[in-house]
Order: structure tokens, then sequence, then C-alpha cells
């Protein structure tokens, strides 16, 4: 195809254009700002005339460019005479030109200092703080509506959930606390061996899982799975504005959505530690039998020597916790979300990292206070 | 610009299905060049699959879509983007992609497909916004606009690559009839001057008769089309009561 061509006639007060060639965008059309210059530093000019009779194709091109000029000259009183140009791209023109720019619509981009970046994100660490002590507090409210029988929710859902924090879990869950039982045992049993203690693997691994590693890693598990997959789904009904569809029908999001995920987790939790412990306990088995020399029986009579029952229900209460603490912050994130996609990214990507630190630092403080008390 | 009427899609014994439900079986019909093409039926006669169809989003069970005469589903995958280079789309909603301002939604075709500068491109996506009447909006997000400038927005990224067929799924569903009829204008001007060819999903009737010049009619019933051609002619000739029921809103 021939290329764009463009020739600039000046006359007394106007200025001709003479367009030839094809001015298509796929081969390039020639820039604006280059006619704009002939047009500014030709003085007095009033008129601009065209003449297309040698154009041989046009589309986005040839009105982009015209586009521009045609700003420039609207702006400074300067008459367009669009006779020489075809029919379609005069009314297209006249087209774009009809609705004058919004006044004050365009945005400027304003720079930011990093102290006022630094000062926002610290007020939006205390607002963020207040929104979560808020959303737990309703949360607790809701728990004791349902405990008074009052909560609005389905049930059919709340089995779902239940279903699918508690039984879906069980293969990755099996896995993680599986290995993280045989690595803990396999690290002690190195050292043990040394001291010829290698039977003290088994309470190593018991108290190390039941009272600890259990909950935490089902906790981490949870917030990248169902943390995760909750703020997700309700940030994706607030996109669709479906929590507001709920809350205009007279459902309380608090009651409706968060109250069944919480009850699940809180439910859910405990139990897969409970089998995360026994998964754990097994894997240590696998390193002692095998590098250890001890028997099956050996090493489980030894655990259940070493585990207490406060053991155990310390484990137990921290998982409890951490399940609040992933579905709690897996639906603020969900309800909070803003209202396009990638706010949902950003609101799972925050419930998972949220609560992972929640955890963390939860179990840190949990087991201060343990070890004060005695437990 | 135009010259005499060219076929620009062809429809051959198109049979659409969702696994084991038939949505429309044996559709055939012909989209000229330049025509305002309407899909019209009931709610649920399959409209919008068809149109899912025509752009190249689902596979026929059985049948063909011709364009040009080229078959799309049996061509190879560089025919395939080059066919759809050709296509403009305008969903439902708009389904302007909400993590980007209006200029960056039009600016990645043209990014994609063009080996414009990115000033010019800046300057194609402002001349869309202008054609459309959202001048000055460019770097809003589509949250931040309207449902009404959201649809026409979407029409200015349909329109970002000057492609030779544009599809509307309902355009003016949830529009005042102010704007509704303003976008039916937009439609025929855009017709006119750049000689598009345009395929519209719609059962408003005003614009049906107001815009559409070749159509084809669904029926839900019987899952197949009843009959295809100009509005006005089966407003006046067709006598399948069911046409005829819903060209006047339930009269005759």
């Amino acid at each position: 195809m021939e290329q764009a061509k463009l020739m600039v006639f000046p006359q007394q007060d106007s200025l001709l254009f003479q367009l030839s060639g094809s001015w298509m965008l796929q081969t390039g059309v020639p820039g604006a700002d280059e006619s704009l210059r002939q047009l500014r530093s030709g003085t007095a000019i009033r008129r601009v005339a065209f003449d297309a009779s040698e154009m041989r194709g046009w589309d986005s091109g040839l009105l982009t460019w015209l586009l521009a000029l045609a700003d420039y000259c609207n702006t400074h009183a300067i008459d367009i005479d669009s006779s020489g140009l075809p029919d379609g791209v005069v009314r297209l023109l006249a087209l774009a030109c009809a609705v004058p720019p919004r006044e004050g619509a365009q945005r400027s981009v304003r720079k930011k200092s990093l102290i006022s970046d630094i000062g926002n994100d610290t007020l939006d660490a205390a607002r963020i703080t207040g929104e979560f002590m808020r959303f737990f507090g309703e949360s607790v409210l809701s728990l004791l509506n349902l405990l008074r029988g009052r909560a609005v929710y389905r049930r059919s859902d709340l089995w779902l959930i239940i279903q699918d924090a508690g039984v879906r879990a069980l293969p990755i869950v099996s896995l993680v606390s599986f290995l993280v039982g045989l690595i803990l045992a396999f690290v002690g049993a190195i050292q043990l061996q040394n001291f010829g203690a290698g039977i003290y693997v088994a309470d190593l691994v018991g108290i190390a899982m039941t009272r600890e590693m259990a909950a935490i890693m089902t906790g981490i598990i949870m917030a990248g799975r169902t943390g995760a997959a909750y703020a997700a789904e309700l940030g994706s009904m607030s996109v669709n504005e479906e929590i507001d569809a709920l809350q205009t029908c007279g459902f309380s999001a608090m009651e409706f959505l968060v109250l069944p995920r919480m009850l699940a987790l809180m439910l859910m939790m405990p139990l897969l530690a409970v089998y995360a412990d026994l998964m754990g306990i097994l894997g240590g088995a696998v390193v002692a039998v095998a590098i250890l020399d001890l028997t099956w029986l050996e090493y489980f009579i030894q655990v259940t020597k070493a585990v207490s029952l406060a053991d155990f229900s310390v484990g137990i209460f921290m998982s409890m916790v951490f399940g609040i603490i992933v579905a709690v912050i897996g639906c603020l994130n969900g309800i909070k979300c803003g209202r396009n996609s990638q706010a949902v990214g950003m609101a799972t990507t925050s419930a998972v990292v949220s609560a992972i630190v929640m955890i963390v630092i939860a179990s840190a403080v949990l087991t201060v206070i343990f070890d004060v008390l005695g437990i | 610009m135009m010259t005499a009427a060219t076929a620009h899609i062809t429809v051959r014994n198109l049979t659409m299905a969702y696994g084991d439900f038939l949505i429309q079986r044996d559709l055939n019909f012909t989209i000229d060049r330049g025509d305002i093409f309407i899909i019209m039926g009931g709610s649920g006669c399959g409209k919008s699959t068809l149109m899912r169809h025509l752009v190249g989003l689902k596979a026929p069970r059985t049948g063909q879509v011709l364009y040009g005469g080229q078959s799309y589903w049996e061509s190879d995958a560089a025919q395939q983007r080059r066919l759809k280079r050709c296509f403009g789309v305008m969903y439902q909603s708009g389904a302007l992609w909400s993590a980007m301002t209006l200029t960056e939604n039009i600016a990645l075709p043209l990014e994609q497909y063009t080996d414009l500068t990115a000033q010019q491109i800046r300057r194609v996506a402002s001349l869309k916004l202008a054609l459309v009447g959202l001048r000055g909006f460019e770097d809003f997000y589509p949250a931040e606009i309207s449902g009404g400038m959201q649809k026409r927005a979407g029409i200015a990224r349909a329109m970002a690559l000057d492609p030779e067929i544009l599809f509307f799924d309902e355009p003016s569903a949830g529009l005042d009839p102010v704007s509704a009829k303003n976008l039916d204008d937009l439609i025929l001007e855009l017709r006119e001057s750049l000689g598009t060819t345009m395929v519209i999903v719609t059962h408003e009737l005003a614009s049906i008769f107001a815009i559409g010049n070749n159509s084809v009619f669904l029926d839900p019933e019987t899952k197949t089309m009843i009959t295809t051609g100009n509005p006005h002619t089966l407003l006046k000739e067709c006598a399948n009561p069911k046409v005829r029921a819903f060209l006047t809103r339930g009269a005759a």
C-alpha cells in the first residue's frame, strides 16, 4: 500500500493540506505535531483547508491526525474548511467534536513523597486495625445471636462449607504434617543418636507436633487454601453487588456469609489438627523405625508416655484460635474488597498474608502465656 | 463507498449446543457487507450464544461460520487470529478491564496488533473515546463512570482496531430512551462513514426498526430460526404468529 504523504501549501491567510497515499494505522500516518508546528509558525492563519483527491484510503489514522488539528483550530479561532475531505471523514469528525471535553474531568497525577507514603501507610494501618476489631466484634455478636437461635443463615450452606474446610482439606494436611513429623524426627535423630538417646525422638516429635506444629501447619494450610477462597468468593460477590442484594433482602452479611465460615473453621480446624498430630507422629515413626532401629511399638509407647493431655489441649486450643483468625481475616478482606477484578486479587493476597502473620504472632503470644501459666 | 451487496458472514447449517443441551439447530442465513444485522428472539432463545459462535468464542456442534468465504472453525490458528482482528465486540455490560483506565483498555489491542508509538496509541484512544462522546474521560477507571458510559467505552474499545465487523450484545439494554437513540445514531453513523458490518443482539423494537436492515428470528420452542430478512419486510409480510407477536409487542 502507498505510504501516507502530506504536503502543506501556505496561502495568504490560510494553509492547504494536501493528503495523498493511504492514511491507515497499519501503514503509519504523519504525526500531528509537525502539522501543528506549521500552524503555529505561520502568522495570522485564519483558515485551514484540505485536498484529499489523491488519498487512496483512510481509517482512524486520518481521524486522529484531523482531531488533533481540529482541537488546535477550535481553540485558536481558525476556521476549518472540510469540503475537501471525504463525506465519511467529515461526519465522523463532527461526531468526535460533538461532545466537548468534560471540564475538570482530566486527571493530574500528583507525585508522592516518601514521607507522605509512610504517613499514609501509618494511617492505613490504624484504620485497618480499627476495621478488623470492629469486624471481629460484629462476628462475635453474630455468634451470640447464633447461640440465642436468632442468626439467619442457610443450613445447607454451612454443611457445604464444613465439608470443604474439613474432609476436602485432608489430603494436603496429611501430606504436609506427615512430612513435618518426618523432618522433625530426622533432624532430632541425628543429634540424639550422638548421645545414644535415639528413643527421645518420640518425645521430640510427639510434643512438638501436638503442642505447636500441627496447629501452625494446619493454620497456614487453611490460610492459603480456605482463607484465600473466602476472600475471593466474598470479594467477587461484592464486585457483583451480591452482598448489597443480600442486605436489601434483609439478611445480615455477617450472619449469612461470615458466621457459617467462622463456625466451619472453628469446628474443623481442631479436628484437622488432631488428624495432623497423628500424621506427624506417624511420620516420625517412619524415621525412628528406619534410621534408629526402634520398633513401632517402642516408639508409640514412648510417645504416649511423653505427650500429656495438657500438650494435646494446648494444640487443640491454638488450632481453634487459628481457625477464627483465618475465617475472620478471609471474610473481612472479601467483604471490604473494592469493585473491580484487580481488587479481588489484592483482597485474596492480603487475606493470606495477614492470616499467616497473625497465626505466627498469635502462636508466639499463646506460647508465652502458656509458659507463664505453667501449662 | 459500498458497492453491491456481497456476503460478509455466512452461517451454514449451524447447530449450537452446550453438552447435551441443544440451543438452536439448522441455522442458515447470510449477513452482507455493510448490513446492520439484528439477532432477535424471545429471552433464552440463544441470541447471545449465537453471537459467541459468530465471534469465535464457542465452536459449533455442527455446521460452518464463513467470513468472506473462509470457514472460521476450519482455519488454522494463524488464520483465526487474522480473522479475529477484523472483529470488534461490545459485551452486554461493557466488559471493560476494570484494572485499566479507559485509554489503557482501548490501547491494549492497539499495542498488540499495530506498530504505533505510545503517543499515537494515546491519540487513537482519545479519538475513539471522542467518537462515543467520552472526551476527557481518558484516565478514568471503568468503575468511576456510569453504566451507559461504560457501554459507550465498550464500543470505543470494540472499534479500537477499525474492525470490519462490529458485534453488539444488547447495546441499549439498561439505557434511557434518549441514550438508546443516541447509541442507535452512533451505530448508523459508523456504518455510513466506515462501512462497518454491524451484528446486533437486541430485543428493543425501537432499535430493530430504526437501524436494522436484515435480521434473523430465533425461536426457543422449536429450537431453530423461524425467518430471516429485513425487519420492516417481516412486519409486513411474515405470517408466523410468533414473529408477528414479537414485532408488534403482542398486538397482532
